[in-house]
């Protein structure tokens, strides 16, 4: 097929009359073969071929999007849909607060809006990217077809923030979408913009981590823009916070069904101490300890993916109305933020205090607070599971300066309570806290493929309940055996 | 007693706490704090808006109660409180809904499946008696079309128009229609079944609407009711009803579908289901429908424009002049072959529907055709219908 007989309303689903759109449609006409090509180059041939029982939206009202079916990856239809516009919005805050909605760029904050979609838009593929490998190892063929559920939405999520820079920024709104497909995770030269997304994804159990965690911390940057006065950006991605939270189940219910299997591998042997690790690692399931580790490390640094406690560019992007906070609307102040303070967390004189600053600097803290709420109830749920098989054991968030390469504690070294250490005691008890190459050596020896329908690897549980009310033992990819 | 409720809940053990459910709702019937996700019984209407959304399943939750759970009490559940059971009900499930004579109608019209039917293992949940006889849903009649052209067999097509009332029905479920008036002993009629003959998505697609197939019985209360009805009338109904008559959702699933008259509403149903759901290719579907000719098959018309490709069609036909008399079950032995590969096909779903006169005559086809490769037919059919692979309404 030629990129001219490419019928893009047919092609890509979309709300946004994209085929009476000229300017965008040659736009997009001239990025979707470097799109193909970077998705093909990615995902190893075999899962290209496979058909794969995925969710495809087609329109965004509720039943919409929700299609399943058998599709080959390389033919999912990516589409581009906004949230519907809601009639006379208006600026949910900063100074222009009240005022209604834009619905074109205001000029006097291109810049900052362009980059804000950008750094958003840069961690979609980047998400894929460091994910390309699991389909080998993937534990089920119902876990197969959650990771290409997710990658196939990550890259959706890429053309949703690609159409609004061509849409809305002209020439270097171009340039910047094809710069999406130059960088890439991990890469030197080119490396993706945020760090979490240059981390490697070694494993399954890093991947629940990442969607739990990292997914999470989307979700809420996500409901961030969603607050933006910048209309069409608000309504991408308030469609693409249903999406996300796809995600989030894949992760949530990820390491649960990773723990379950081990407490259950553990009762059926009569193994009562979660620390004698090597006669829980001869069951063939991951050890509490080593998942504690894992979520250690994701979950520092998904935190680093805030910024900086206390940032000036925050305080613009929401004082410019650009960004809002988490669930802005249900907040019940002056939206302005021009007197009060908030309370942020910092090392005076090597000692972490409590300090009010103005709130309108603290934007990042507040949203990441907002985050650790949130990211804690599922490590709850995780602890009942571990307490009603039993077994004396409790996952625990890592205090907030532990493990951070960003902000104020990216400075000192401290443990997973929060007392800062010397560099010395950190290197010494570091392999307490955070996976070791034996960890992960172990780890990756239990990634071995599962590809029959109904059959899951030893260290995972099938889950409570299929996909689009499918059992577990539906055959959610048909393999492409070549 | 006080009147039994039912109350939309969300499982606070798979819920991930991702608030989709929340910003779908289009009435603001859901919130959550750091705990848990919850419904407002107040407020919730059963849309259903909120189901599809749902990453998890954890929102196709019900409870029967006599009292609705409050959001605080919700707010503090750690996992969802078992069905409560009632002092004058033996099952506490969704039957606790179902009016014991509606149940009795259901259990006697699918006897002929010869034991405990189950769904099949795709099939969407049912959702049941979200209207009962006290607090039935009212619908217009938006059109009534005579099917047939045949004076002695007066076949109606009934379409009603739901409006806003959420009745969310599928494939091969039956409502229940509430004739207006009493009994010659003064007390209220009491519902009759029909299955729908329309898809979940209304009889067109994206209209709030449903369909039904009635034929005309003289005697007939409600059948005559409904048969006269005209365009613009309200009509009471209750329901939906039936849990386990109902299409997989796999489009790998062969369906196998055997009717007589208005036996052919839920293969309709199925039918249509199968044109709007299922792009790619389908496992396929195969209809024996009969009649007494084509003047008196229902939707004789519509189904010449189904392609074979979709549903490989039986049409026969006991009184046609120009042919020699047939019914269902000599034309599934004129096909004995191709039948015998169905049944041993682990994809093949059989649904049998109609006039209770054919299941004998079905009966005996099937035993010779499951003798044909090596089968004795009643273990098969015992073990389709544990799998969830055999259905049977007749009546």
């Amino acid at each position: 097929m030629t990129i001219l007989d490419v019928n893009y309303d047919s092609l890509i689903p979309n709300n946004v009359g994209l085929s009476q759109d000229r300017k965008v449609l040659k736009a997009l006409e001239k990025w979707h073969p470097g799109y193909i090509s970077w998705w093909n180059d990615l995902i190893p041939k075999e899962f290209q071929e496979s058909m794969v029982y995925l969710r495809t939206a087609v329109s965004v009202d509720p039943k919409g999007w929700t299609k399943f079916d058998y599709v080959k990856m390389p033919e999912y239809r990516w589409g581009i849909l906004l949230a519907p516009q809601k009639e006379e919005r208006t600026i949910p805050c900063g100074e222009h607060f009240g005022e209604p909605a834009w619905q074109e760029v205001p000029g006097e904050y291109r810049n900052m809006l362009k980059r804000m979609i950008v750094i958003q838009g840069d961690t979609e593929p980047g998400s894929v990217e460091q994910q390309r490998f699991l389909g080998l190892t993937a534990p089920s063929l119902y876990d197969m077809r959650n990771l290409f559920q997710v990658n196939v939405e990550e890259g959706r999520h890429l053309w949703a923030m690609v159409y609004l820079l061509q849409k809305y920024f002209g020439k270097d709104g171009r340039e910047e979408a094809d710069d999406m497909l130059v960088r890439s995770s991990g890469s030197e030269e080119a490396p993706r913009m945020l760090g979490a997304f240059n981390e490697e994804t070694p494993d399954w159990l890093s991947f629940f981590m990442f969607t739990y965690f990292t997914d999470r911390d989307g979700k809420m940057q996500l409901e961030s823009l969603a607050q933006s006065g910048f209309d069409p950006l608000s309504r991408t991605c308030r469609f693409m916070i249903t999406e996300e939270a796809h995600h989030m189940f894949v992760g949530e219910t990820g390491v649960g069904r990773t723990i379950q299997a081990t407490i259950e591998a553990m009762n059926a042997h009569g193994i009562t101490d979660p620390y004698d690790i090597n006669k829980v690692r001869d069951l063939g399931v991951i050890d509490l300890p080593t998942i504690q580790k894992k979520l250690n490390l994701h979950y520092s640094l998904s935190l680093d993916l805030f910024g900086q406690e206390v940032s000036t560019n925050a305080a613009n992007a929401f004082n410019s109305g650009i960004k809002g906070r988490f669930m802005e609307q249900r907040i019940d102040d002056d939206h302005r933020l021009a007197s009060d303070t908030y309370i942020v967390r910092t090392i005076k004189d090597s000692k972490v205090v409590a300090e009010e600053v103005p709130a309108l600097t603290a934007i990042n803290m507040r949203l990441r607070d907002d985050y650790v709420r949130d990211a804690s109830g599922g490590v709850g749920r995780w602890n009942r599971m571990i307490a009603k098989a039993g077994v004396e054991f409790e996952m625990r968030l890592p205090d907030e300066a532990f493990h951070r390469q960003i902000g104020v504690f990216s400075e000192v070294n401290a443990d997973t309570e929060g007392n800062l250490i010397s560099l010395e005691s950190w290197e010494q008890q570091k392999k307490n806290w955070l996976p070791t190459k034996g960890d992960g050596d172990y780890i990756q020896s239990l990634m071995k493929p599962c590809v029959k329908p109904g059959e899951y690897a030893s260290w995972i549980a099938p889950p409570r309940m299929g996909i689009d009310n499918k059992p577990g033992d539906f055959e959610y990819v048909k393999l492409h055996m070549a | 007693m006080n009147k039994l409720l039912k109350q939309h809940v969300i499982c606070p053990e798979v819920c991930i706490r991702c608030y989709t459910c929340e910003m779908t709702c289009p009435i603001g019937a859901i919130e959550h704090d750091d705990n848990n996700v919850v419904v407002n019984a107040d407020i919730c209407n059963f849309c259903m808006e909120c189901i599809p959304v749902c990453p998890t399943g954890s929102i196709d939750e019900w409870r029967v109660v006599q009292e609705p759970y409050s959001l605080e009490a919700q707010y503090e559940w750690m996992e969802l409180p078992e069905q409560e059971k009632f002092a004058d009900s033996a099952e506490a499930e969704d039957k606790n809904l179902v009016d014991p004579e509606i149940e009795a109608l259901l259990l006697e019209a699918q006897i002929g499946a010869g034991g405990k039917v189950t769904p099949p293992k795709s099939a969407s949940k049912p959702v049941i008696a979200l209207y009962g006889m006290e607090t039935p849903a009212q619908v217009v009649v938006q059109g009534n079309y005579c099917l047939t052209d045949d004076p002695d067999h007066d076949v109606r097509h009934i379409i009603f128009n739901v409006g806003d009332t959420p009745i969310p029905v599928l494939e091969g479920q039956t409502i229940g229609v509430v004739p207006p008036g009493t009994d010659p002993n003064g007390k209220p009629h009491n519902a009759r079944l029909y299955s729908v003959s329309n898809p979940r998505d209304g009889e067109r697609p994206g209209y709030n609407n449903i369909s039904l197939t009635v034929k005309r019985d003289e005697k007939g209360v409600c059948s005559n009711y409904l048969c006269d009805l005209n365009q613009g009338d309200v009509v009471n109904i209750i329901g939906p009803f039936g849990s386990t008559f109902l299409m997989p959702d796999d489009p790998a699933a062969h369906l196998l579908m055997i009717c007589t008259g208005t036996g052919s509403a839920p293969m309709r149903a199925f039918t249509m289901r199968r044109q709007r759901a299922v792009v790619g290719a389908s496992g396929g579907m195969t209809l024996f429908f009969g009649a007494r000719s084509a003047g008196s098959l229902p939707y004789f018309g519509p189904l010449a424009k189904v392609p074979q490709s979709l549903l490989n069609q039986h049409l026969v036909y006991s009184r046609d002049e120009t042919q020699p008399k047939q019914y269902v079950q000599d034309r599934l032995l004129d096909n004995i072959e191709a039948v015998a590969n169905l049944l041993i096909n682990p994809a093949t779903y059989i649904y049998i529907c109609g006039l209770r006169d054919m299941e004998a005559g079905v009966e005996i086809a099937m035993t010779k055709i499951a003798s044909e490769s090596g089968k004795n037919w009643k273990d098969l059919r015992d073990q389709m219908r544990t799998d969830g692979r055999y259905h049977v309404e007749t009546y």
